[in-house]
């Protein structure tokens, strides 16, 4: 599992069905179900979702089924709703039109249930400056109701490349480095849904790959994944249902 | 990888609110000040009639805690938004309330029981006797949690907006009204023989009171201004 050539990349979303948000209702064809013989295969799914922003109408009718073991690459240029989309997906944001599905029930109806599945990341990296890394790793896993061990923390944080940076203040860490670290939440987190938003900004070439690669074990792991990138990225060899908002 | 009780959740948020607030020590310590300084204005600018000043102490003690606890409200949930912690507090799987109801107790912990320890101190400068300092600190230690779950409702409110401070002021210090008329009231009425009882009873059921709706409020405004 690596990062692939854009050019694989550009195929896989070209196979994806395409989908025009605001005029027309597109399925995605399920193809792959790898998971069929679990009972329940968790499953994301939109039905004719809208959201508006300041008066003006950013995306509706948007239709779109995610399950287990894939992706949803949700793209579009600056200020079409992608952040908004995901916001919604969270129950961050209130949806204002249509319903989103987790595992057949509306989210806004099992949201204790919910998020324990989840597993979100902003463009904020939710650390604390003044508390040190491991501090800041114990306590949003303590939000999650778990209490990693200190190997483990440790074993997260080497494969993130900042290793023996335990003790130190994420104030004296730089931007690539803070967002490592809390991309190494994800690392921590037992949800099956991740919902990533720009996940790819501030890192090197070699934290992307570590980070698509981390993607890739987690949906060959029965998860789910929602994200944004203006990047061209590969997760693995796993090809992305493509979410295209158009304004 | 342990799973933790939600005793254990609640822990770390207080073991994290406290270890933060010892690190930027001048946040506790400038309410603790400020509290000091308001309080000592008085004699200054009444003068040095004992008789007068014992009988305005309560008032003077209550009011400048009350300003003094106002003071810290901002920053209750303020870092937090801003870093984006508190996205993470609004999704986890602990119910937001309960964490709202330990990020209160915190400032309690930070903010008003330094209050209650230091009031003593101010209240034997207006001359209030032995007996009376005991009440004060009392009626104190059942107010200032008060104070901190209907604050931490104003501080929601105003996430987010320009000149905070000011509109938490005017949207919380109403509020503490009742909190203010029994708390200053109770040492006046023992002093007067008509004994405390009744005041004591009604701090304890507004306090009981904010600690059930307080995070109910708070929560509803932290999810709308997370928006």
């Amino acid at each position: 599992m690596s990062l692939r050539a854009s050019v694989i990349h550009r195929a896989c979303c070209q196979s994806a069905a395409r989908l025009r948000a605001r005029d027309r209702t597109v399925k995605f064809p399920q193809s792959i179900s790898r998971h069929h013989e679990l009972k329940t295969v968790p499953t994301l799914s939109f039905s004719k979702l809208g959201c508006s922003r300041g008066g003006r109408q950013l995306f509706q009718n948007i239709d779109c089924v995610l399950e287990s073991g894939h992706w949803l690459y949700v793209a579009g240029a600056n200020g079409v709703g992608k952040t908004s989309l995901l916001r919604m997906v969270c129950g961050l944001a209130p949806i204002e039109s249509g319903e989103i599905f987790w595992n057949g029930t509306p989210i806004h109806a099992q949201a204790d249930a919910y998020r324990q599945d989840l597993c979100y990341l902003g463009h904020l990296n939710a650390l604390q400056e003044s508390m040190t890394v491991h501090e800041n790793l114990a306590f949003t896993a303590a939000l999650g109701g778990m209490a990693p061990d200190a190997a483990q923390t440790q074993s997260v944080l080497a494969h993130f490349g900042v290793a023996g940076r335990e003790r130190q203040l994420v104030r004296h860490l730089s931007q690539g480095q803070k967002r490592r670290v809390a991309l190494s939440r994800l690392a921590l987190s037992q949800a099956r849904l991740w919902v990533l938003d720009e996940p790819f900004v501030a890192m090197d070439e070699a934290g992307v790959r570590m980070l698509a690669d981390l993607i890739a074990a987690h949906l060959t792991q029965g998860g789910l994944a929602v994200l944004t990138s203006h990047q061209q990225v590969d997760i693995g060899a796993i090809p992305a249902q493509l979410l295209e908002l158009r304004a | 990888m342990k799973k933790l009780g939600l005793g254990s959740v609640l822990l770390a948020v207080l073991r994290r609110e406290v270890s933060l607030a010892l690190r930027q020590k001048g946040e506790v310590l400038t309410p603790l000040v400020f509290f000091v300084v308001i309080a000592s204005l008085f004699p200054l600018g009444v003068g040095p009639e004992s008789a007068l000043l014992l009988r305005m102490a309560p008032g003077v003690l209550w009011v400048s805690a009350l300003l003094a606890a106002m003071l810290s409200l901002q920053r209750l949930f303020a870092t937090d938004y801003a870093d984006g912690s508190l996205e993470q507090m609004a999704l986890s799987s602990t119910p937001l309330g309960l964490l709202v109801l330990a990020k209160a107790l915190s400032h309690f912990l930070l903010s008003g029981l330094p209050l209650v320890l230091m009031a003593p101190v101010l209240g034997l400068q207006f001359g209030l006797d032995g007996r009376a300092l005991g009440i004060l600190m009392l009626t104190l230690l059942l107010g200032t949690p008060t104070l901190s779950l209907i604050g931490s409702i104003g501080a929601a409110l105003t996430l987010g907006v320009r000149g905070a401070g000011v509109l938490l002021s005017l949207l919380i210090l109403p509020l503490y009204i009742p909190v203010l008329i029994f708390g200053a009231g109770a040492v006046e009425a023992d002093a007067a023989g008509l004994g405390m009882g009744g005041h004591l009873s009604l701090l304890a059921a507004l306090l009981v009171l904010s600690i059930f709706f307080a995070p109910l409020a708070t929560t509803t405004a932290l999810r709308i201004s997370l928006e």
